[in-house]
């Protein structure tokens, strides 16, 4: 589908953050993502037009990034943190739990388009253990079944709220907005920090 | 009554510690203020006299560091943030920066009035969405409070700070393949030299810093050099983010002075959970040698932790009881460097698929004694021949790992499989229903 003339105008606006404008295919391309759920390529051509460079060129820097999708996934993309650490701390079941609770398997979408899998690298929260990311917000201290509950809320359109993150849970492109720079206004949601985070502070306080 | 001196995250336990109303409750962008009054060279200095050393991995002094760029050359020069935390186990940035932005936005106004710079970057891993949340949030608020943008606080310093979101690659916190990434690049190290100070983003003389090195400085420039070393050992000054996690009874985040050591922690952290042993453990991430209970006592300071044959790192203790099997441990790390290699050189990237074919063998029980030398021997092709340092953190779990529990390695060859329970090492086995 092409772009409206507002996002037209956005694209323009993140290239002008930058000293060169080559330095904005990142943000871009999450761009893209918000608009159209993965990387199409009709995105990769506005982008390469905008930035004057060839569409393999876009299509180069695009594939070399994980979280760049060349194929749509769920409304809710949930990532099973499997790393060393998560997943002797349960990840490997959690992920095996969920797989056959959606029927999917790694990198699968539910038939419904509302929920897609994908085992992840360390989500720098391992102290939360084990971790599981849902569009990229915090889901600290999973269990199986709260792993299934969570998918299960989020088939039904009500997924529960992250650990650290805003009240509710926002969609995949909605937060793919806001990787691109783009602000929700949803900041000042959610803890400042958890308990892990705390704890040393806290010892430190004498309670 | 402890060893810990939370200064990062001494008001983390407040509802708004990232708001800029927070901040300056405490004190926040006095700092600034203070720094602005100074010549750029002498907040070089003072920062070289508090020996603060790079928190990135590899303990680099940063005024240093800073002092390598070029003056007076007439040429733009950047500020690059890494904020890509990626290497497993480490998990101190992204709550520093959930619960206290500001730190950083401050750090970084006086690091590049030091080093000249009229740029900055943040360059964040792009899989934390609220993170990026609270950073645009605190970088639109500084904005608005002069603190950022044009004739900074009057004192006619100039600064525009851009924040990057990344999108899902390891080595792009290697330095200079986080360079190329933020130039629109994939992702993949540059050779050196030239350096980034000579020759860094858009071939301009270019620092770049971990989150927490940078964050640290509005610390020094409150309290003074003195006070930084004050704090530490001999050559590893000051107070940092020790990172807890594992099969450890509380996990979690503890500011301490350099050199406190891995039974100190544990014991704040209630040791290892109930009915359970240390087994190993890294000091600083997965790409560091891992540890044994013999290690317990090791100063965990730059020195200390390279004597006893490991590096700080980033100082994310993995801890792991005697529940774990080490080859499976070893094997996902493994699997982790394969994928997360860029595929530049072939060392690394044959090498990497390499180990992870025998390892899997290892751990279903197939293969030989053999192959355990085998194992070595791919390693000692990847080591010191590849491109960057993610090939030599590929290594480090299997040169340690062998090195204090080849026996295991061996039991899953006389016994045709993995003799543990991977549930008795998962907190459900433990907690319930936590
Ligand atoms: C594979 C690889 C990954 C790295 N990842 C990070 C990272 O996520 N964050 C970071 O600050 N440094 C990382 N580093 C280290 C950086 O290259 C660089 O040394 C550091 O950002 C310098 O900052 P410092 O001097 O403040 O520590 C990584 C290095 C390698 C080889
Ligand atoms: S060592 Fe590995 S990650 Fe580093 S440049 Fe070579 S292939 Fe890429
Ligand atoms: S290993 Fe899962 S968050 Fe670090």
């Amino acid at each position: 589908m092409a772009f409206t003339t507002e996002q037209l105008t956005i694209m323009d606006s993140i290239i002008a953050r930058y000293p060169k404008s080559r330095s904005a295919i990142m943000p871009l391309l999450h761009y893209v993502q918000s608009i159209d759920g993965y990387v199409t390529s009709t995105g990769i051509e506005i982008i390469a037009e905008k930035l004057e460079l060839a569409t393999a060129e876009v299509t180069a820097v695009s594939t070399f990034y994980t979280q760049y999708k060349p194929e749509p996934v769920g409304e809710y993309h949930v990532g099973v943190c499997t790393n060393t650490l998560c997943a002797v701390m349960g990840g490997d079941a959690i992920f095996a739990a969920v797989k056959e609770h959606l029927g999917i398997e790694n990198d699968g979408v539910t038939a419904d388009g509302k929920v897609s899998l994908e085992h992840i690298e360390c989500n720098a929260a391992c102290d939360y253990a084990p971790v599981v990311m849902v569009n990229w917000e915090f889901y600290d201290n999973q269990t199986v079944e709260s792993v299934k509950s969570l998918v299960d809320g989020a088939r039904n359109g009500n997924p529960p709220a992250p650990t650290r993150g805003p009240k509710t849970l926002r969609t995949w492109k909605e937060n793919s907005a806001v990787l691109a720079g783009l602000s929700d206004g949803l900041a000042g949601e959610g803890v400042s920090a958890g308990e892990p985070s705390k704890l040393g502070l806290k010892i430190s306080r004498g309670n | 009554m402890t060893k810990l001196t939370p200064v990062l995250s001494a008001h983390w336990d407040e509802a708004d510690s990232f708001t800029i109303g927070a901040y300056k409750r405490h004190g926040g962008y006095g700092a600034v203020v203070k720094a602005l009054e100074m010549e750029p060279d002498a907040v070089i200095q003072l920062v070289k006299d508090s020996g603060l050393r790079g928190r990135g991995g590899a303990g680099f002094p940063t005024g240093m560091k800073w002092g390598f760029i070029p003056q007076g050359d007439n040429k733009d020069h950047y500020l690059v943030v890494n904020a890509d935390e990626s290497e497993p186990g480490t998990c101190k940035d992204m709550p520093l920066l959930m619960a206290n932005p500001h730190v950083l936005i401050e750090g970084i106004i006086i690091a590049s009035y030091a080093i000249r710079a009229g740029y900055a970057f943040i360059y964040i891993r792009g899989e934390v969405t609220h993170v990026v949340r609270r950073l645009q949030a605190a970088i639109a608020e500084a904005y608005a409070a002069g603190h950022l943008g044009k004739n900074i606080q009057g004192k006619g310093y100039d600064l525009e700070l851009v924040l990057h979101v990344g999108a899902g690659a390891y080595i792009c916190g290697e330095e200079t393949a986080l360079l190329d990434s933020l130039e629109g690049f994939r992702g993949q190290p540059r050779l050196r030299p030239p350096f980034p100070a000579i020759a860094g983003l858009y071939a301009k003389p270019t620092v770049v810093n971990n989150v927490e090195s940078i964050s640290s400085v509005p610390s020094i420039i409150n309290n003074g050099a003195e006070w930084f070393s004050a704090m530490g050992t001999e050559k590893s000054k000051g107070y940092t983010l020790y990172s807890l996690s594992g099969h450890v009874a509380n996990p979690g985040q503890f500011e301490a002075p350099l050199g406190i050591t891995l039974r100190e922690l544990l014991e704040l952290a209630g040791g290892i959970r109930p009915g359970h042993q240390l087994k190993f453990w890294t000091p600083g991430g997965s790409s560091t040698p891992i540890f044994t209970a013999e290690h317990l006592d090791v100063a965990l300071d730059y020195e200390g932790v390279s004597a006893a044959g490991s590096m700080l790192g980033t100082k994310a203790l993995q801890v792991f009881d005697e529940t774990t099997c080490i080859v499976r441990a070893v094997l996902r790390w493994t699997e982790f460097y394969k994928h997360e290699s860029c595929g530049k050189c072939t060392p690394c990237r044959e090498g990497t698929w390499w180990l992870v074919q025998i390892l899997r063998d290892l751990e279903a029980g197939i293969g030989t004694a053999a192959d355990l030398d085998k194992l070595l021997d791919v390693v000692d092709n990847i080591m010191g021949r590849s491109f960057c340092a993610l090939a030599d953190g590929a290594a480090s779990p299997i040169i340690s790992s062998l090195k204090y529990f080849r026996e295991e390695y061996m039991q899953h060859l006389t016994t045709g499989g993995c003799p543990f329970d991977p549930v008795a090492s998962t907190v459900f086995a433990t907690a319930g229903s936590r």
